[in-house]
C-alpha cells in the first residue's frame, strides 16, 4: 500500500467543484463532443454518473449471470478466446477447397464459406455475366458443387458458417453431401450467417428478391426444420452489420437488429414453437465501427436488453435462451483508400473495441478492402491482427476490464436508453416487419448515413488520409487485385451446362413441383422440400426461381 | 439473367428533382442524372447519398434501385434522355460497365456521360476509361466534388446532344 497522502496536500473543499473551476478556466470555449448515436459526451466521468443515475433494471450481474452486462459466460475470453472466423470465398468450388484446407491445416477449426454475388442473387452461372463469377464469392450452384468445395472436410466435426440467405439452398447442399457422405445430420454444426431476410430487405439487398411475406415463411420453416433435424445448427442470424454499413448509427443498428430478433422469435411463438429450443439457436452479428466507447457500450447494454426481452416478452425460462451470442466485424466503412495502410490501425481499435465488447466470434477487415476485394497479403494482415490482440495484448487476462469505469458505465446505461428509444419507435409502426414493409427504416438510415457523410464533407469528423493529413502516394505499394482464374471458370461453366443436360429431368421437375405445391400450402415445410430438391439435382437458381414465382418477387424500394 | 425476364425486375425508379420553371437556355443547364447500379451486388448506401447530394444542389435526379439490367439502364436513359449515368459499384460489378458502354453507343447515347463511383482497383481504373467512361469517383471523394463535376460537365453534354426539341426547351 502506498502511504496515505499527507494532508496538506490536500485540496479544500469539494474536489469535483474544484475540478470543474480549473477545468472552465483552462478549456476556454469547450466543444461540444456528440458520439455517432447522437450522446452528448462529457470531458468527466465520477462516481457522481453512476450508479445513482442509472436505470433501475440495469445491475451489471456477474459473467454469465443475468442481466449479462459484463458478458455471457462466466469464464469469458480467460476460458476460451473469440472464435476467429474469416469470410473465405473465391473462384471455382475446387478453388475455394485449396485454399479451405490450407487454412484448416494452419490450425482453423471452423469452415466460412461465402458464395458467388450471382448465388446471393438467386441466379446460376449459366444465367449470369461471366465477368462477375466468383470475383467476390465461390459458385456454388449445386450438391456436387458444394461436396466439392467441402472435399477432405468432415461435416461431422466441422463447424460450418455459410453466407446462405433465403431459401438456404447452401445448406440443403451441404446436407445432400452430408447424406451421400453418410454423416448423420444430427452432427452437422454450423451458421446460416445473416439468415435474416428484414436486414437484407433493409440495407444491403444480398437477399433473393423473394417478396418480404414470403422470406419470413421459408424463415420460419428452416427455423423449424433446422430445430427438428439438425438440432446443432444455428438457423437464426440477426444482422444489425448490414444497417450499420448502411450508415445507422450504433444505437440505431442495435435498436433495429433487437427488433428483427423480437419478430423473428414472436413469429416462431406464433408457430407454436417454443422459446427454450428455438432462442440457444438465435445468434447476431454486428459492425463495429471505430467509435471505441461506444461500441463497447453498444454491446453491454445490448446484453443486457436481451436478456429482459428473452425472459419478460418472450418467456423463455432457460437460461441458454437469455444469452446474447454474437459475431462481429471490424467496419469497411470506416476504411479509407487514401492512406491505405492507415486501416490495419484502424481495423485494431474496432476489432478491440468488439472484444472488450464481450463478442464471440470476430472477422477482422483487410486493409486494402476500400481497393479491391481483399488480397491475400491483406487477408493474411487481417489474421496476424487478431493473433497479436488475443496472444500479445493480454486483452483477454481479465472479464469486461471496461466494466465499472464511471464512463462506460454510464455510457452503457445511456446507450441503452437511446437503443430502447429507437425500438419503441419500431414497435409504435407495428413492429420490424411493419415498419420496414413501410420504409421507417430505410428512411432512418438514409437520414443518419446522410448527416454522417455532411460531418466527414464539412470536416466537423475527421478521416486521416481523407479530409486531413493528406499525403503524396506510391500506388506501385497497393497490393495486387486477386481475380479467380477465367480458364477455370469457363471449364466450371461448361461442366455445370453438361451436368444440366445429363441429370435425370423427371426428377428435377418433380422435386421443383413438390416445392411450389410446399409453397402454396402452410402444413408443409418449403425448407424441407428445398433439401429434397437439392439432393435430387435440382441447382440454386431453380429452387430460387421456383420459388419466386410461387411467392412473389421482392423488390428493393426506390428511397432516396 | 433471369431478372430480365422477371416482370418488373428493374423495381421503380423514383424521379425526385424538379427543373424549375423559366429555367431559359441562356441559363446553366439544370443537369439531369440516373443514379443506378448494375450486376448483382445490392449496396446502396453510396448511390443513396449521391443521389440524395445531386436532389440537394437542384439538379434532376432519375434514381433505381440495384441490379438494373445493362439493357433496362439504356431503356432508362434514353426515355428519361439523361445527361450524365452514375454507375455505383463496390463489388466487381464495374467490370461489365464496358458492357454498358457498347449498349450505349449501341442505343445513339454515346454522348451521354458515365461516371462509376465506389470500389474500383487502380488497374481497373484505366479499363473503364478506355471504354469511354467519363471518369471515376473512388471513397473519400466529397459530395461536392461530385456535384460540381457533373455541373461542369453538362453544358459540353447538352451542346453535344442538342437536338431541335432540345433547343425548344421541352424534352419530355
Amino acid at each position: 500500500m502506498n502511504k496515505p497522502i499527507d494532508g496538506a496536500l490536500l485540496t479544500p473543499g469539494d474536489p469535483h467543484a474544484l475540478w470543474q473551476q480549473e477545468y472552465a478556466a483552462q478549456i476556454g470555449t469547450d466543444r461540444a463532443v456528440v458520439n455517432r448515436s447522437g450522446i452528448p459526451v462529457k470531458p468527466l466521468y465520477t462516481q457522481s454518473d453512476w450508479p445513482a443515475g442509472a436505470p433501475a433494471d440495469t445491475a451489471l450481474g456477474m459473467p454469465g449471470q443475468p442481466p449479462y452486462t459484463r458478458g455471457i459466460y462466466a469464464t469469458m475470453h480467460r476460458g476460451r478466446t473469440w472464435t476467429q472466423r474469416q469470410l473465405t470465398g473465391l473462384g471455382t468450388p475446387e478453388e475455394y477447397n485449396a485454399r479451405l484446407l490450407d487454412v484448416l491445416a494452419q490450425g482453423a477449426t471452423a469452415v466460412s464459406l461465402i458464395p458467388c454475388n450471382s448465388v446471393f442473387r438467386g441466379v446460376d452461372m449459366d444465367e449470369s455475366h461471366i465477368e462477375l463469377l466468383g470475383t467476390c464469392g465461390t459458385v456454388v450452384n449445386t450438391a456436387a458443387h458444394m461436396d466439392r468445395a467441402l472435399q477432405g472436410v468432415d461435416l461431422a466435426q466441422t463447424s460450418c458458417a455459410m453466407n446462405d440467405p433465403s431459401p438456404f439452398t447452401l445448406l440443403a447442399f451441404m446436407l445432400a453431401a452430408a447424406k451421400k457422405r453418410g454423416t448423420d445430420w444430427r452432427q452437422v454444426s454450423g451458421t446460416s450467417n445473416q439468415s435474416d431476410y428484414l436486414s437484407h430487405y433493409v440495407a444491403n439487398h444480398m437477399f433473393f428478391r423473394i417478396a418480404l411475406p414470403g422470406a419470413r415463411r421459408i424463415l420460419g420453416d428452416h427455423i423449424e426444420f433446422c430445430n427438428r433435424h439438425v438440432p446443432k445448427w444455428n438457423p437464426m442470424s440477426v444482422v444489425g452489420q448490414h444497417m450499420q454499413q448502411a450508415g445507422a448509427t450504433p444505437a440505431e443498428a442495435m435498436a433495429f437488429t433487437l427488433s428483427s430478433a423480437i419478430q423473428n422469435a414472436e413469429d416462431c411463438i406464433a408457430r407454436g414453437m417454443d422459446p427454450d429450443q428455438f432462442l440457444p439457436r438465435f445468434t447476431f452479428f454486428f459492425d463495429i465501427s471505430i467509435s471505441f466507447f461506444e461500441e463497447v457500450a453498444k454491446f453491454r447494454a445490448a446484453r443486457r436488453i436481451w436478456a429482459r426481452v428473452t425472459r419478460e416478452r418472450l418467456g423463455a425460462k432457460d437460461p441458454r435462451a437469455w444469452r446474447f451470442k454474437f459475431h462481429a466485424q471490424t467496419s469497411g466503412v470506416d476504411l479509407t483508400r487514401q492512406q491505405p495502410l492507415n486501416n490495419i490501425a484502424r481495423v485494431t481499435v474496432q476489432a478491440m473495441a468488439g472484444i472488450l465488447g464481450g463478442l464471440q466470434s470476430l472477422h477482422t477487415d483487410a486493409y486494402d478492402e476500400a481497393l479491391s476485394c481483399p488480397s491475400e497479403f491483406g487477408a493474411r494482415i487481417a489474421v496476424a491482427t487478431q493473433n497479436i490482440l488475443r496472444e500479445e495484448a493480454h486483452l483477454t487476462d481479465v472479464i469486461d476490464p471496461l466494466g465499472g469505469s464511471f464512463y462506460v458505465e454510464t455510457l452503457t446505461d445511456q446507450m441503452q436508453l437511446e437503443i430502447e428509444r429507437v425500438m419503441a419507435i419500431v414497435e409504435d409502426a407495428g413492429g420490424m416487419f411493419k415498419a420496414v414493409q413501410g420504409g421507417l427504416v430505410q428512411r432512418m438510415i438514409g437520414e443518419s448515413a446522410r448527416r454522417f457523410q455532411s460531418k466527414v464533407d464539412s470536416g466537423e469528423q475527421t478521416v486521416v488520409g481523407v479530409n486531413a493529413y493528406p499525403v503524396e502516394e506510391d500506388r506501385s505499394a497497393r497490393p495486387i487485385n486477386a481475380r479467380p482464374d477465367r480458364a477455370a471458370m469457363q471449364a466450371h461453366l461448361d461442366a455445370f451446362r453438361a451436368y444440366k443436360a445429363a441429370r435425370s429431368a423427371a426428377d428435377v421437375q418433380r422435386a421443383l413441383d413438390q416445392l411450389a405445391r410446399a409453397a402454396g400450402d402452410t402444413r408443409d415445410n418449403i425448407f424441407g422440400r428445398v433439401v429434397e430438391a437439392a439432393e435430387a439435382g435440382c441447382t440454386h437458381g431453380e429452387i430460387c426461381a421456383t420459388l419466386r414465382r410461387e411467392l412473389g418477387f421482392g423488390h428493393v424500394q426506390a428511397i432516396v | 439473367m433471369s431478372q430480365a425476364r422477371e416482370p418488373g425486375a428493374a423495381g421503380s425508379p423514383s424521379v425526385t428533382g424538379r427543373r424549375p420553371k423559366g429555367a431559359g437556355m441562356t441559363e446553366a443547364p439544370i443537369p439531369k442524372v440516373l443514379v443506378t447500379k448494375i450486376g448483382f451486388d445490392g449496396h446502396d448506401r453510396g448511390s443513396r447519398i449521391v443521389a440524395a447530394a445531386l436532389r440537394d444542389a437542384g439538379m434532376e435526379v432519375i434514381y433505381t434501385p440495384p441490379w438494373q439490367e445493362i439493357a433496362a439502364v439504356v431503356k432508362l436513359a434514353t426515355e428519361e434522355d439523361v445527361d450524365v449515368i452514375g454507375i455505383s459499384s463496390l463489388a466487381t460489378d464495374h467490370l461489365i460497365v464496358p458492357k454498358l458502354m457498347d449498349a450505349l453507343r449501341e442505343a445513339g447515347l454515346a454522348d451521354t456521360a458515365v461516371i462509376v463511383g465506389g470500389i474500383v482497383p487502380d488497374e481497373d481504373e484505366q479499363m473503364l476509361l478506355d471504354a469511354g467512361v467519363a471518369r471515376v469517383f473512388h471513397p473519400g471523394s466529397p459530395l461536392a466534388a461530385i456535384t460540381e463535376y457533373v455541373r461542369d460537365i453538362t453544358p459540353a453534354i447538352r451542346a453535344r446532344r442538342a437536338t431541335p426539341t432540345d433547343i425548344a426547351g421541352e424534352r419530355r
